[in-house]
């Protein structure tokens, strides 16, 4: 018996389809034919009428019809259905024989042919002998057909109809022309008709049947006929009714008395029913009743087992019900039905394995106890005709109905025969094929977790174990590691079986202490190469094949060195490591610690720890190994820690170092060496998880390591990496200067090194400047230098690199001035980087080190002040245009903004256009100092020489101003800052005339006025004067007066004023008209001439004169 | 009778596991562990359409064979899973949910013991009692 036995017979799973034999066609060497038969078989798609066709030779022999019964009364049912009938109905009686004639309504030897072709539907007829079968005639003609009720072709047809004994509705005419496939198609309709009605008469009959039963001998019938009933509905393609019929069959089924000897046979039966009702049902696109049925169906027959001896056939019919119910649902998925997460066929698979696995456990148990016994003979599950009479009998009792079995002898043989054949099935294959279909059902529906729970079963352990332990589910965990190491057992697989061990001895497993002991027991065997006692729950045969596995393993000479890389893992061994600082000096050792803790119950024992770092040379300080005989420990429970220490390499500098990975080494080179590594800084699968929770718990409650004497092992951090960084500098870098900047001058930053080293300071080095990393535009503008004598020009770059300074002894003091020109404001920052080397020791070794030490200073940089410049004319009016030839002022004014006093050593003008009025030029500012706020100002009387060509504006020159700061040498270079002066519009004025009069007047005392009238032109200009009478003055002198001037000369005119009043008394106002031009403005005339005039008191002095006089 | 309490924390891991009976106990980890695939899909299911106002109970997860398992989500995410056997139709859809607000209040209670470390497992003896009340209750 094998697993086949319980698969479903395809005729059952397959679609019902009505059955009609073709006759009379020779599909050999006809190609007409063979059109035809191409015609029917070919391209049977979902939209032609379900049929299966299959040809018959005309004499075809139908399988015989037994004389049916009268009466049922004495007649006793062997069994519920025969193996044979949904085969008998499928393909070997058709619902209707079509005979195949060559005839045209036209044929000259009609009567011959009419006579041949009655005679082969007789030899048909007398072949279905009492069946309900029907037989239509189909007529192949040559010719087109002519339209119906014409004289010779409706006459002979209904000749033929009568000759043949057939109905006019049987007989068919098949043109053969062009439009086959098409009156195929009619025909096929036409057949498909005559089928449905066989199958009604046939499901007429069966149901006629019912009369004669009673329910106590008949009980088996009553399933049979409803089956039946239903099994036509199907071929008739009335699914609706099918479905009904079927699900009475159903609830008759289980009706019937069920005992031991028939219990197979129901539960086959029940199987059978179910399948197609719920096949059934996903067809009528209602699922929720397919399952409903099923777990009806399940919830039924779960606990109908049979007999006992053969329980894994429960089991296996069991698993078999689930199998075919998901490939039902898969099926009908594939055909549109949607499945959700919680009903996909994966579970109905999952559950079937389930049952195959219990069948699995059943075997072992029922076939111990045949172990030896020989295979009986004769054969009890042979039969005579190779097969069983009714489905889900007993090959030695067929046909038995009663309660018990009619031999005992053969039963028991018959059970031995099963158990035999059970023994041999594969039932692993089976769960292992069953699973991988769930597997890929819950891939497909999103159930990660269901796919690891049923991969765990498949023993693809590693991957699960991974998946549990992410997620941390210890309890799952260790349960697979139980089984995992149990196969490592078996198969003597030592790594394996070593990563197992070290897992299930770490805190992840929830192993019971005396387990864990017993695993650590093993695992120390394995470590000294010997053979580890077999694992709880193996078979022992194959525990005996393991020994002597383990056996071959541990002779195996060489091979017995093992790396494990256990960060993925929880090992029983956790390991920690940190630098002690995330930086170190280099002139100081690196410290690391690595910390080493045991879970396991016993102490564990280890040759060597070796941590292996970036730079690959300090490995050789960071090993630790056990000497002789004595090797470390690591106590339950307990912490261990393990100090190293090396000295960095000067080229390191800058650079980090990073522990790349951990090695211990368990046992020894005698035994076998396992090397535990951990990548980094050590921890593993779990650490991180729990150092979250230990952060979490000491932030609450401040529990610092301090309070506790012994080390918190979940809140120890990590450090796995240092930086190693330059020694630090023992010079002092101070720098003095007089903020703020002020444009363009030498400020002086002074720097003052000091060495506070040991040692002679060697290659004492001087970056200073600016800063690298600010705006671009500062380098442009800024200039530094260490020369201080004079102005630098813009060639000086904005950081000067690497100064040497020569050497520094013990406490010797170094001072520099640094000179830094800044051309435009604004904030900056200077560096000065002062580096050297120094020879010092570390531990013993010589070592050379590089030490530096920065100093920035941000300096702001301002206007040291402000000059304003302006043109005024003599009167001190604003000018805003220049007359040519005329003397104005120019007038400039310097405002000290700086905070610092300024001295101003001198200013000069460099005239253009322009001339000075004055004889030689004298600066006013000569050494002035100016305290913040302050103003100096200059005052320069200038003049357009005449022969300017009057263009509009004209430049004038530039003011220069050379200064320093005070609090600077006498020496330090002067910074000479220039203003250019604006520019001027020129104009020329016809007649200028400018008075000659005394500074002051004096009451009654004659005042001389004289009047100068130039004409400017080339013309001869006449002039009239005239003078206002004034309240202030009498005067003597022309009253009105016209004069006439000649081109380039000049004329005066003399007043005597007699001041009468005292103070600033207004001057009698002269007025100026030119008679032969009125269009020129006398009025501009008169800004040439003052308005008004001191006159002082008469004083006394002349009183005393006059007394003197007298 | 069976029954399995269950609470875990966001990240899926077990914080508090009881079963009645205790043989067979690895099976019902399976069952819990593998009825955590329906929880996230229904949370995220119903994360999708409705934010915050989210209903706790999540109602039947699925039936097996033999059990019938039932989830509640609180809004922090830790999850509460019953497991109960299928053959007692003594408890409907109402005394579970008000299992789960029970389970979620006292839950709520161990959260807010200052000593207790959230993320850690659950070792609390009011909180056993509830479970071992309801348990005895429903038994």
């Amino acid at each position: 018996m094998t697993g086949s036995q319980w698969e479903l017979p395809p005729e059952l799973c397959c679609r019902p389809m009505a059955f009609v034999a073709l006759t009379g066609l020779d599909v050999v060497y006809n190609a007409v034919h063979r059109a035809i038969w191409d015609a029917f078989c070919a391209n049977r798609r979902a939209d032609r009428v379900p049929i299966s066709f299959k040809v018959l030779p005309g004499d075809h022999e139908y399988p015989k019809c037994r004389t049916k019964r009268t009466s049922y009364e004495w007649y006793i049912p062997k069994g519920i259905l025969k193996t044979g009938w949904m085969n008998k109905h499928l393909n070997l009686v058709p619902a209707l024989v079509v005979l195949f004639y060559e005839l045209d309504w036209d044929d000259p030897q009609w009567k011959e042919k009419q006579s041949e072709c009655a005679t082969k539907v007789e030899i048909v007829r007398t072949s279905l002998q009492s069946r309900n079968t029907k037989v239509a005639v189909v007529l192949i003609q040559k010719k087109t057909p002519l339209p119906p009720g014409r004289g010779l072709s409706s006459e002979r047809a209904s000749a033929l109809c009568h000759a043949c004994d057939l109905s006019g509705k049987s007989l068919f005419v098949l043109p053969h022309t062009d439009h086959l496939v098409g009156y195929i198609i009619r025909l096929e309709n036409a057949f498909y008709e005559h089928a449905q009605t066989y199958y009604y008469t046939e499901i007429r009959r069966v149901k006629s049947h019912k009369e004669f039963l009673n329910k106590t001998t008949h009980q088996l019938l009553f399933v049979r006929h409803q089956f039946k009933t239903a099994f036509f509905s199907e071929l008739k393609q009335d699914t609706q009714n099918a479905l009904k019929y079927y699900r009475t069959a159903y609830s008759l089924v289980h009706e019937l008395r069920a005992h031991e000897t028939n219990m197979l046979e129901i539960k086959t039966m029940a199987g059978f029913i179910n399948y197609k009702i719920c096949r059934l049902c996903f067809q009528h696109n209602t699922p929720l009743d397919a399952i409903a049925q099923f777990r009806k169906h399940i919830d039924l027959c779960k606990k109908k087992i049979g007999s006992a001896e053969l329980a894994f056939e429960h089991s296996a019919w069991m698993s078999k019900q689930f199998q075919s119910f998901g490939e039902l649902f898969d099926e009908a998925i594939k055909l549109g039905l949607t499945a959700i997460q919680t009903q996909n066929p994966g579970f109905y698979y999952q559950q079937a394995a389930c049952y195959s696995q219990d069948r699995k456990q059943l075997a072992q148990q029922l076939c111990q106890v045949i172990a030896g016994v020989n295979y009986p003979s004769p054969d009890p599950l042979d039969t005579q005709s190779g097969g069983l009479d009714f489905y889900g009998q007993r090959p030695w009792r067929q046909g038995h109905q009663s309660i018990d079995p009619p031999d005992a002898e053969k039963e028991k043989t018959g059970i031995l025969a099963l158990q035999i054949k059970e023994r041999d099935v594969p039932h692993s294959e089976l769960i292992i094929a069953l699973l991988s279909n769930a597997v890929a059902q819950f891939k497909k529906y999103k159930c990660p977790r269901m796919k690891s729970h049923l991969s765990a079963y498949n023993l693809l352990l590693d991957y699960v174990m991974c998946d549990y332990r992410t997620e941390r589910w210890w309890g799952l965990l260790t349960a697979i590691l139980t089984t995992a190491l149990r196969c490592a057992y078996l198969m003597a697989s030592i790594k394996d079986y070593i990563i197992y061990c070290m897992e299930l001895l770490g805190r992840a497993s929830t192993l019971k202490e005396e387990q864990k002991s017993r695993i650590e027991k093993n695992l120390i065997k394995v470590l000294s190469n010997e053979v580890p006692d077999a694992e709880p729950e193996c078979d022992p045969s194959s525990a005996s094949a393991a020994r002597s596995l383990w056996n071959d393993r541990t002779a195996l000479a060489g091979s017995n060195e093992l790396t494990i890389e256990v960060q993925d893992y929880i090992p029983f061994i956790q390991c920690k490591a940190k630098f002690q600082s995330p930086s170190f000096h280099v002139d100081q050792p690196i410290q690391l610690q690595v910390f080493l803790r045991a879970d396991c119950p016993h102490p564990v024992s280890f040759n060597k720890l070796a941590v292996s770092l970036s730079n690959q040379e300090y490995n050789q300080w960071c090993v630790v190994e056990s000497s002789g005989q004595d090797s470390m420990t690591v106590l339950p429970g307990k912490t261990k820690c393990y100090n190293f220490s090396f000295v960095a390499k000067t080229e390191d500098v800058g650079k980090k170092i990073e522990m790349t990975g951990i090695e211990l080494m368990l046992g020894s080179d005698s035994g076998r060496c396992v090397f535990l590594s951990w990548r980094g800084a050590g921890g593993d699968a779990a650490s991180a998880h729990e150092a979250l929770q230990a952060s979490r718990s000491s932030r609450r409650w401040g529990r610092s390591i301090e309070a506790h004497q012994e080390l918190d092992w979940d809140s120890l951090t990590m450090q796995h990496s240092t930086m190693i960084i330059s020694r630090v500098p023992k010079i002092s870098v101070q720098l003095s200067h007089q903020p703020p900047a002020l444009t363009n001058e030498m400020y002086c930053i002074s720097l003052t090194v000091q060495s506070q080293e040991e040692a002679v300071a060697k290659d004492v080095k001087l970056t200073a400047g600016l800063k690298p990393g600010q705006d671009a535009n500062l380098g442009q503008t800024t200039h530094v230098t260490l020369d201080g004598s004079e102005v630098c020009d813009d060639g000086a770059p904005a950081l000067l690199p690497d100064v040497p300074l020569g050497e520094l002894k013990p406490g010797e003091k170094l001072e520099r001035c640094v000179y830094v020109k800044c051309v435009s404001t604004g904030p900056r920052v200077f560096l000065f980087h002062v580096a050297y080397s120094i020879d010092t020791a570390v531990e013993g070794r010589h070592i050379v080190c590089k030490c530096h030490k920065d100093q920035t200073v941000t300096i702001e940089t301002l206007v040291p002040f402000e000059v304003s410049v302006k043109f005024v004319s003599t009167k001190f009016e604003p000018l805003d245009r220049v007359s040519v030839d005329i003397p104005f002022l120019l007038m400039t004014d310097i405002l000290s903004s700086s905070p610092w006093p300024l001295l101003l050593t001198s200013s000069s003008l460099q005239l253009l256009t322009v001339t000075s009025n004055t004889p030689q030029l004298q600066s006013q500012l000569q050494e002035v100092v100016l305290q913040t706020g302050e103003r100096a100002s200059e005052c320069f009387c200038l003049r357009c020489p005449p022969q300017t060509n009057i263009n509009n504006t004209v430049a004038t020159g530039q003011y220069l101003i050379s200064w320093r700061r005070k609090s600077s040498s006498p020496d330090s270079p002067l910074i000479q800052t220039t203003v250019t002066l604006p520019h001027v519009v020129l104009e020329m004025v016809p007649l200028y005339i400018h008075a000659e009069l005394p500074s002051f007047g004096r009451v009654r005392e004659s005042l001389p006025v004289r009047y100068h009238i130039e004409n400017r032109t080339a013309l001869v200009q006449e002039v009239e004067m005239a003078v206002e009478p004034s309240d202030a003055f009498m005067f003597s002198g022309l009253k009105q007066v016209r004069l006439r001037i000649l081109p380039s000369s000049e004329q005066q005119v003399v007043y005597n004023y007699y001041p009468l009043m005292a103070g600033y008394q207004t001057l009698p106002q002269l007025n100026i008209s030119l008679p032969r031009c009125p269009s020129f403005n006398t009025q501009a005339l008169r800004r040439f001439l003052p308005q008004r005039i001191f006159v002082k008191p008469q004083g006394r002095q002349p009183d005393d004169a006059s007394i003197a006089a007298a | 009778l069976v029954y399995i309490f269950n609470v875990f924390f966001s990240q899926n891991y077990p914080l508090y596991i009881r079963s009645v009976p205790t043989q067979n106990e690895l099976k019902f980890h399976y069952t819990v562990h593998t009825s955590l695939d329906v929880v996230e899909e229904k949370i995220s299911a119903v994360g999708k359409a409705l934010g915050d106002q989210r209903e706790l109970y999540l109602g039947l997860l699925y039936p097996t064979e033999d059990y019938k398992v039932y989830g509640y989500v609180t809004n922090s995410k830790v999850k509460f899973v019953i497991v109960v056997d299928s053959s007692n139709t003594s408890l409907r859809d109402n005394e579970i949910r008000s299992m789960f607000r029970k389970l979620h209040n006292s839950f709520t209670d161990v959260m807010c013991n200052p000593f207790h470390n959230p993320g850690d497992t659950i070792q609390s003896k009011t909180f056993d009692g509830i479970v071992s009340g309801m348990m005895v209750q429903t038994a």
